[in-house]
């Protein structure tokens, strides 16, 4: 979650839901959270109970609508500019919390001369190269820091298509997961926030324009409406109270979901909310333990605990690896430590001084092997064989067809899954199937379906949305062949090293000087807590480690996470405890384990003012004790324990050294919390309103730039784009989840207990767009766009509002995404409708588009295709089609 | 069997298990809709816990509510109720259908125009429970907690009890013939456990406990909600002094009970009962006088 790690220093989410109860006011945007997570919802509830005031900000009005105090309904895809027209309220009206503003953020910090601003050059950052589609972003350094090319420098090299280096450079935006960037310097600063190139004065410029009527004009958002939710987290703020941002995938899934998230950083930064309770920024992950497939990641250009994968050509040695972190200030300076001693972890014995501790091991990168890129691959024969574990991706990804027509085209397929998905059953039931597209005989893909272990049935942790391990045991065995992932990996890894004894082929000693000795628990299977255990780590004597700052890269300790180091201290497994919250404080610190270091709120040096006294009385949180000579409180404290509020570290200090007494970021490499990002992400320092990919309206703030200038897209014939101000495309399509399903649903549309729930698919319109494109309540609709069409019964409701935008009027088709072809009830998949442009940070997709609406099911077999080909011959999309948008 | 209407404080006593001392407290639900999410988590939970069946897989159209109300096969339903707020000092129909279309919203987008009202609702467990009063086989039956529980065992399918409710909450399952309801978990209760719906609540707007302790909770959440001028919250099935004396499972809603589906003032049944048999008795009578006559006329 770069959008949080570049801002604060770590991915993760600043609070945790419990503490969301001790909030003044909750804004919920970019989040549907009483439908997505209705158990943490409990806290706002409380909150609300306390007294708080609850926004929702949201283009529909649902379950949290209902709940809120104020639903704000806004345009899909149009957050930046409501966001940023609420840091310029902040801003030009002197509202933000001064002392801490220029204590703990880097408002005071100078930006380069060079640098020039989105307002300066029609929508793009100095550093945009047209050609490429990217950033060079070394003129967004601070001015003061000697080596401006620090983020070049991160840069690995490559020598591919002229985009790809762009491409590959924010592969590194991931890092951030624990530890922001490095910059090579601490920045001048200006503390009386004059300096017309400092962050504070850079940010005002950047957002002048971000007025109510420009929210009016692009989100469809009143000046009255504006202005309560302005109110609300302006007075709710400051020493004496606290506001916090809950948001989910209605953020991160957009082309600038990042700098979505960044947004509410700075204001959150402006309005001193982090570190404080009652305050922060609530990321609520997509489901269970996305936040642990970060942790100990599930992606292709990180290592366990954000530790970046080393780069082919850039990395030859370890030396070269942490070169450009090694030495910096911060705990990120000690990633020498945290890396030798994952590589102790994992290679044992064989890891030693002499072999670079085995780094050699380590797979290299080569390019960008993102998911989307990934399929692409597929597409094109470059990807021969894929895993498919725990995702439906024919179901759950955006443009099922791409999705479906690339497994068609690879040698082997292993599908691990508790359902008969539809990922597995694509080759004799997928609607390419029907069209006549795939033809089964024709498909040469060697499918592999493995039954898998529900959580039920295996023993492990989930770390969940607040950085949260929590440990659950088995209930009972899987059934049959089901296994869990554990064990099937244990048992791959067993068959394989099994084959490859004996070799004394270089290539082979990776796999086979792997440490891969686990216990056995009654049943035979792998005990899970001696898998947690190596993750935690163990010192020189061999017994579990308590702390990450136990780690030493002279290969005297493993550890298999270094942030999860601590997880079973004292050799008990920390993440089981399960003592409820009312026998215990209002921190309760002895419910399952919190990384880092079981903090509940991360940067809570910050609920103390400078001089180490709370803020008030009202948000004490943790304090400097001056007669023990340590920081204490009612969390652990996010500090050096006894590092007093006056220290003021040496120039050449490195490490956690440099740490001053002031600094509560303490992964920052300046300590500060970033309102303005000097380096690490790839579509600027601050967040700029760009339209969706695909948009019914211009961009008013940028007319000459209408989309991300940095998007990613995937260029193939399958993944074509709707061009923006369509008529053939006329309405914005929003995709969502309903609490009764879970994502793709192969887990709950096979159930009958949900199903009758929520049994079909099913679209929800306006009655102003119910009556314009003549829809019946509980009719047929057809739903098109370039890349698909699918049929969904129609609900109208009031709900789903129409939306004023200026002169214009803009029509939000809602789709609930849960469906495919298998299950109790069949349906269309919306996800079929959603095209792949991605944010160019992480990858990930844009759910929002352009769509059209009509009465009737869809056309069935070959007419389908020749109905969407007839869409996208009147849209103009042809061959050169896509160069007409910025 | 006691009484029939009216008062009554110790209905467990009542019907039979000794004076207050010598059998539990009075069991039951306040359900707190001010604080529904609609998850539907104790429709789910309930259904898991006591092996009932699923009720169908239809689209309704109705708002989010897909098992349309409480049943054979659905003892918790959650009402899902879209209203416009400018309509909600009046009686307001129910509107969880589409809404007119083609009304003009689109210049006020933006506005608060309108609610979505979500309620757990659940068997009554009436303290004159008029399913139980009329059940031919003493399927039916007053617990030792207070609640009312049909038993499957000995249900024979006559289906009195379904129309002698006055909330339509029990009913016969058509492919078995027996009647079933909400049973507030009696299995749990006697394992000292909480029934499954409120163990599965999120946000505790299913409460349970002793009815006197959520008597006394609901009127102190009432007063909060008045002081915070929410003036359209009120308690439904709290005042014992009602047509059925109080529920057992209450509610706080904040509209009017016919906007969630229901009765506004529900009579038990059987209220009349003994007057009726008066009046038959006396019908009887007249009857029989009159075929004497008849005889005797005959004679004459």
């Amino acid at each position: 979650m770069p959008g949080l790690g570049t801002s604060f220093g770590r991915g993760g989410a600043t609070t945790n839901l419990m503490d969301l109860q001790n909030s003044d006011c909750i804004l919920i945007q970019g989040s549907n959270m009483a439908e997505a997570h209705p158990v943490g919802f409990q806290w706002v509830v409380e909150a609300k109970r306390r007294g708080a005031t609850v926004i929702h900000v949201d283009p529909r009005f649902t379950r949290t609508s209902a709940l809120a105090d104020l639903h704000v309904p806004i345009r899909a895809g149009s957050d930046i500019a409501f966001l940023g027209a609420l840091i310029n309220h902040v801003l030009s009206n002197d509202l933000y919390f001064r002392e801490y503003v220029v204590a703990y953020t880097n408002a005071a910090a100078l930006v380069e001369e060079d640098f020039r601003d989105t307002e300066d050059l029609g929508g793009v950052f100095s550093g945009y190269d047209p050609e490429k589609g990217s950033y060079e972003p070394s003129s967004w350094q601070y001015a003061g820091a000697t080596e401006a090319a620090a983020a070049g420098q991160r840069d690995p090299g490559q020598s591919g298509t002229p985009d790809s280096a762009g491409r590959h450079r924010s592969a590194r935006s991931e890092t951030s997961g624990s530890g922001g960037p490095a910059v090579e310097a601490k920045p001048e600063r200006d503390e009386t926030l004059q300096h017309p190139r400092c962050v504070f004065q850079v940010l005002k410029r950047h957002y002048a324009r971000y007025t109510p009527e420009m929210v009016q004009e692009v989100c469809g958002i009143s000046p009255e409406q504006f202005r309560k939710v302005a109110d609300a987290l302006t007075s709710n703020s400051g020493p004496e109270r606290s506001s916090a941002i809950c948001y989910a995938v209605g953020w991160t899934h957009h082309s600038v979901g990042v700098q979505k998230i960044r947004a509410a950083a700075i204001l959150q930064g402006l309005l001193g909310n982090i570190g404080r309770p009652g305050g922060g920024i609530m990321a609520l992950r997509g489901h269970a333990s996305i936040q642990g497939s970060t942790d100990i990641p599930t992606l292709f250009n990180i290592l366990p605990g954000y530790i970046p994968m080393p780069h082919a050509h850039e990395h030859e040695s370890l030396d070269d690896f942490v070169a450009e972190d090694a030495g910096k200030t911060g705990y990120w300076g000690n990633m020498r430590a945290y890396a030798v001693s994952l590589l102790k972890s994992w290679f044992g014995d064989a890891a030693t001084e002499e072999n670079d501790y085995c780094f050699d091991y380590l797979p290299r990168l080569t390019g960008n092997h993102g998911t989307y890129e990934t399929v692409k691959a597929q597409l094109e024969g470059g990807c021969k064989g894929y895993f498919v574990v725990g995702e439906n991706p024919a179901v759950g990804s955006a443009n099922g067809k791409m999705q479906r027509l690339a497994l068609a085209n690879l040698d082997w397929l292993v599908v691990r899954d508790m359902q008969m998905i539809e990922t597995a059953t694509f080759w004799k039931d997928g609607p390419e199937i029907e069209t006549g597209e795939l033809v089964t005989e024709e498909i040469g893909t060697e499918i592999f379906f493995l039954p898998a272990a529900a959580h039920t049935e295996k023993a492990g942790s989930f770390t969940q949305t607040q950085r949260m391990l929590q440990w659950r045991d088995k209930a009972v065995r899987p059934p049959g062949d089901s296994m869990s992932e554990l064990d099937f990996y244990y048992e791959l890894g067993e068959r394989l090293r099994a084959k490859l004894a004996g070799s004394t082929d270089e290539m082979d000693r990776p796999l086979l000087d792997l440490t891969w000795e686990y216990e056995k628990d009654d049943d035979g299977d792998v005990d899970g807590e001696s898998v947690l255990r190596e993750i935690n780590g163990t010192g020189p004597d061999g017994a579990a480690l308590s702390s990450y700052t136990e780690l030493k890269d002279d290969g005297s300790t493993a550890c298999g996470c270094w942030i999860y180091c601590g997880v079973y201290a004292d050799e008990v497994n920390q993440a089981r405890r399960r003592k409820p919250h009312w026998e215990q404080d209002q921190v309760a610190a002895e419910w399952g384990w919190v990384w880092p270091a079981n903090r509940r709120i991360l940067y809570n040096r910050a609920s103390a003012a400078p001089d180490g006294t709370p803020w008030s009385e009202r948000k004490k949180y943790v304090w400097w004790d001056a007669d023990e000579g340590t920081w204490t409180g009612l969390d652990v404290p996010d500090f050096i324990p006894d590092r007093p509020p006056d220290y003021v570290p040496d120039e050449d200090a490195q490490g956690p050294d440099a740490i001053g007494g002031k600094d509560p970021f303490i992964m920052q490499t300046d300590g500060k919390a970033w309102l303005y990002v000097p380096v690490g992400l790839a579509d600027g320092p601050m967040p700029t309103h760009y339209e969706p990919p695909e948009s019914p309206v211009p961009n008013p703030l940028y007319p000459d730039q209408q989309r991300n200038p940095a998007l990613e897209g995937i260029e193939t014939p399958t993944n074509p784009m709707n061009p923006s101000f369509s008529d053939v495309f006329p309405y914005v399509f929003t995709s969502y989840r309903l609490t009764e399903h879970h994502t793709a649903g192969g887990m709950s549309r096979t159930l009958p207990y949900l199903t009758e729930l929520q049994p079909e698919p099913f679209c929800e319109v306006s009655p102003t767009l119910a009556q314009e494109r003549g829809l019946e309540h509980l009719g047929w609709a057809t739903i098109v766009t370039s890349r698909s069409a699918i049929e969904a019964r129609v609900i109208v409701t009031d709900r789903i509002r129409s939306l004023r935008l200026g002169d214009r009027r803009v029509e939000q088709v809602g789709l609930p995404y849960h469906w495919g072809r298998n299950g109790i009830i069949p349906g269309d998949s919306p996800n079929d409708l959603v095209g792949a442009a991605l944010d160019p940070n992480v990858h990930i997709q844009d759910k929002v588009g352009t769509c059209d609406i009509r009465p009737g099911r869809r056309p069935r077999g070959r007419a389908l295709t020749a109905y969407v080909e007839d869409y996208r011959r009147r849209a103009g999309i042809g061959a050169e089609s896509e160069k007409e948008e910025g | 069997m006691g009484r029939l209407s009216g008062r009554l404080d110790d209905v467990t006593g009542d019907a039979g298990y000794g004076s207050s001392g010598e059998h539990p407290p009075r069991m039951g639900f306040f359900t707190d809709t001010s604080v529904c999410i609609g998850c539907k988590a104790c429709e789910v939970a309930c259904k898991e816990w006591n092996s009932v069946p699923d009720d169908g897989y239809l689209l309704t159209g109705m708002s989010y509510d897909n098992t349309q109300s409480l049943g054979a096969s659905t003892w918790r339903h959650v009402a899902f109720v879209e209203k416009p707020t400018s309509t909600s000092v009046d009686l307001g129909m129910p509107g969880n259908g589409p809404p007119s279309q083609g009304q003009d919203q689109e210049a006020e987008s933006g506005d608060d125009s309108i609610r979505w009202l979500m309620s757990s609702d659940v068997c009554k467990h009436c303290t004159h429970a008029a399913c139980l009063d009329v059940c031919p086989t003493g399927s039916l039956f007053r617990t030792e907690f207070g609640t009312v529980v049909v038993q499957a065992d000995i249900c024979n399918g006559c289906g009195y009890c379904v129309p002698a409710c006055p909330y339509g909450v029990i009913d016969l399952r058509e492919d078995d013939g027996r009647a079933f309801k909400c049973t507030l978990c009696y299995d749990r209760l006697k394992e000292d456990q909480t029934p499954a719906c409120a163990m599965a609540c999120p946000t505790e707007s299913i409460q349970f406990g002793e009815l006197s302790e959520l008597r006394q909770r609901a009127d102190n959440r009432l007063a909060e909600l008045h002081e915070k001028g929410v003036d359209a919250a009120r308690l439904y099935g709290r005042d014992p002094e009602d047509g059925v004396g109080g529920d057992g499972a209450f509610f706080l809603l904040l509209d009017e009970p016919e906007v969630y589906g229901l009765p506004p003032d529900p009579v038990v049944t059987t209220r009349d009962i003994g007057s009726i048999w008066k009046h038959v008795g006396a019908a009887a009578a007249a009857v029989a006088g009159l075929g004497v006559a008849a005889f005797v006329g005959r004679r004459r």
